[in-house]
């Protein structure tokens, strides 16, 4: 059976930058906002664009993103004839390969592709938060005639040498990719999001693996090389939030985004972010509790203060313990009398009745999955 | 409990409940945050490894159908055995009412399946309860019945059965009243028999003109059988009043029952799932001694209060000893005492409503004021 567009999901990345919030799990299963994992934010518009079939390309630590995917219930994509489907590497009669790039990795998917016949398809990544109608996108690759189009967005001049800069000319049309220039002419960024025509795509993937010289990377190797053989390469502007979160600092800041008065993104609106639901029970806030400007999950039990803070499920603040400006991933506990500020605690972690994590804005303290804090290392913790 | 079959009935409606039961049944009937009655029940069953669970359906069953589905939050969506609905079907030239009946007409479901056991389960009380002790109490007693029961937490005007129990569980009396005093040992709702029994039972009753389940099979049980009692010693409570209904929700705050009946180890209360964000609370906002579900947005002040999803309150307003339903708007310097909003009730701007701890106001659905 033929379909219009398939989405391939990247979700195999360490992100090595989160440091030891992906000790044990890939970034895209990352928690964020109190009920979501970062690869939420991709399914969910997929679903909404109706996108009805889409892969998940995983390798790192693939556990919790693939008990978390499961049979795509939670996103209704359980469907019979479409659904989610989790891709790892694996071995072949000659060898076995990890995914080697992002190109890589759906190249070693091609019978998949086949298997799902698209005309189209779009290629996502699992480290971004954003809601984005991907059909608008694809109704433009559609007009254009395009083979490839390249989801781009406006950043702001100072920061554009960090990103993959297209230049275009009126019609959309991209003359010049560079990536991280020095004196960039341009400020639309790649968002690293891809729609191609799955023809167009297999030829170029099919030369690339060919290819000893070759990164096997979308960025690096394979948009060059298509826009050397002058093909119809356009950009769709994205105009929205939209926010890499791979590092610790910038993960902390999409969570505080979301506390902001009016949020980046209308969570409660037609465009919900679907996610799992777990039977916990509606939050428990307690006679001396003080909660304010966050967002807290069911499940949680609190007892002390919160303020402009981000709760998960399951999560415990005793009495006359205090939480300010953090992120609490699910099942930390934090004990009577604690002080949490400019923080993250991973799931399970522990702070001990007392205990101080003290970070900065711009140097946020991180507890890792399953860590305590005691009164005394809190305090090593700060000369350190 | 892999040899018992669970049958959940959700005939049974409460005169008492007054509005809160128009348009649904009590297993319909929205309670602490997230849940609805029938879920207390079907997880128990569930969590005690029952895997085939029979619903008698009452005929107003829309809202009951729209919330179990095919199971699936229940684990019950199964290609072998799971959840399977039993609906009413009216004989015609059948002028006879009750809900023995449906059990009757449905007693080729149980007649037909290889479990030893049946536990049948009214859909009117709170309570996470595991079964597997039960189903050892009834076997080690040699009981022919073995009722559920608890002692009655307060004086209750809601009517039901009690009973008087020797040291050993053995049921010496058993009565059926209009209200019942505190420490009585009363009725969960839960019997526990074989298979046989149950159908000997219901056969024997209907085909002598029995109508009722309560009153012509439960009130005979003493003619003939042996009847015992296990005593749930845990949190239990029935909703049969309005007050009730009232008093239940708000015991649901205490941190003990919170965790006893919803984070007991293993036993999850299941419902059916909602994708909404978690609860926004902004500036200003004053929250204790609350449950509040997810969707809510919050601004202003709620104390000793149940929100369920997407309940929203805005700056200013003030809500105390409250059950809000889903969907309940609280706009701007409002303040609510002890009030009982159904679901997707809006109260505008600066009205005042209060109702008393012993006589809660009830607004109905949709209402506005």
């Amino acid at each position: 059976m033929k379909i219009d567009c398939l989405a391939m999901i990247l979700a195999g990345g360490q992100g090595s930058r989160l440091g030891a919030l992906t000790n044990n799990v890939a970034k895209p299963a990352v928690p964020f906002g109190g009920k979501y994992r970062i690869i939420d934010f991709p399914l969910s518009n997929c679903v909404h664009s109706g996108i009805e079939r889409v892969g998940v390309l995983t390798q790192y630590r693939p556990f919790a993103l693939h008990n978390y995917v499961s049979d795509g219930a939670a996103w209704d994509l359980d469907a019979h004839y479409g659904g989610v489907y989790i891709l790892p590497p694996y071995a072949r009669a000659k060898g076995a390969d990890w995914y080697r790039g992002t190109a890589d990795a759906i190249y070693q998917n091609l019978n998949f592709i086949e298997l799902s016949n698209p005309d189209y398809v779009l290629i996502l990544s699992g480290d971004h938060i954003y809601t984005m109608d991907y059909s608008k996108m694809l109704d433009t690759h559609k007009r254009n005639k395009a083979e490839a189009t390249i989801g781009v967005i406006e950043v702001p001049w100072e920061e554009a040498s960090r990103f993959g800069i297209m230049e275009t000319d009126e019609g959309g049309r991209i003359t010049k990719f560079v990536e991280k220039p020095p004196e960039p002419k341009s400020n639309l960024a790649s968002m690293g999001i891809y729609i191609f025509s799955a023809p167009f795509l297999r030829r170029y993937l099919e030369a690339d693996a060919k290819n000893p010289h070759s990164s096997h990377d979308f960025g690096n190797d394979l948009i060059p090389k298509m826009l050397a053989d002058r093909a119809r390469l356009f950009s769709y502007p994205f105009v929205g939030y939209w926010k890499d979160v791979g590092t610790i600092e910038s993960l902390w800041q999409a969570n505080m985004d979301f506390l902001a008065k009016r949020p980046p993104i209308d969570i409660d609106g037609h465009w919900n972010i679907l996610s799992s639901n777990p039977p916990v029970p509606p939050q428990y806030i307690g006679p001396e509790a003080r909660v304010e400007q966050s967002l807290l999950n069911e499940g949680a039990m609190i007892f002390g203060n919160v303020e402009r803070s981000v709760i998960s499920l399951g999560v415990r603040i005793a009495k006359g313990a205090r939480v300010t400006n953090s992120v609490i991933m699910p099942y930390a506990t934090i004990g009577e009398g604690a002080v949490v500020d400019h923080a993250i605690l991973a799931p399970h972690a522990e702070v001990a009745p007392g205990a101080r994590v003290q970070g900065q804005a711009n140097s946020i303290a991180v507890i890792a999955e399953g860590e305590t804090v005691l009164p005394e290392s809190a305090t090593a913790q700060q000369a350190g | 409990m892999k040899n018992v079959m669970g049958l959940l009935d959700l005939q049974r409606d409460e005169m008492m409940l007054q509005d809160l039961t128009k348009g649904r049944t009590i297993a319909s009937l929205p309670f602490a945050g997230r849940y609805r009655i029938v879920d207390f029940p079907l997880s128990s069953m569930v969590n005690s490894g029952i895997r085939h669970v029979g619903v008698l359906l009452a005929e107003k069953s829309r809202s009951v159908l729209d919330h179990l589905r095919s199971g699936k939050d229940w684990g019950l969506a199964r290609h072998y055995k799971g959840l399977i609905y039993l609906p009413p079907v009216r004989p015609e030239h059948d002028e006879r009412g009750g809900d023995l009946r449906n059990l009757y007409q449905n007693l080729d479901f149980v007649i037909n399946n290889n479990e030893e056991y049946v536990l049948l389960a009214r859909a009117a009380s709170i309570y996470n309860m595991d079964f597997r002790p039960v189903l050892r109490f009834h076997q080690n007693t040699g009981a022919d019945v073995t009722m559920v029961m608890g002692r009655a937490r307060h004086d209750d005007v809601c009517n039901g059965i009690v009973a008087e129990v020797a040291a050993n569980g053995l049921i010496m009396d058993m009565a059926t009243k209009p209200n019942i005093r505190k420490g009585e040992m009363r009725s969960l709702g839960v019997f526990l028999m074989k298979k046989d029994v149950f159908v000997d039972l219901i056969r024997r009753s209907f085909e002598h003109g029995g109508l009722d389940f309560r009153r012509d099979v439960v009130a005979r049980l003493m003619d003939n059988q042996t009847v015992y009692a296990y005593e749930h010693t845990g949190f239990a409570g029935r909703i049969c009043t309005m007050l009730a209904y009232y008093e239940m929700n708000l015991a649901m705050i205490q941190p003990a029952v919170w965790e006893e009946m919803f984070l007991r180890e293993g036993a999850p209360v299941y419902t059916k799932v909602k994708d909404m964000p978690p609860v926004r609370y902004k500036e200003g906002a004053r929250v204790n001694d609350s449950l509040v579900a997810n969707g809510c947005e919050i601004y202003g002040e709620v104390q000793n209060s149940v929100l369920f999803r997407g309940v929203k309150v805005a700056p200013g307003a003030v809500i105390r000893n409250c059950v809000i339903m889903q969907g309940g708007v609280i706009q701007e310097g409002a303040r609510l005492d002890c009030v009982v909003c159904d679901k997707s009730v809006k109260v505008t701007t600066g009205k005042e409503l209060r109702g008393a701890p012993t006589y809660p106001l009830y607004i109905g659905k949709q209402a506005v004021i």
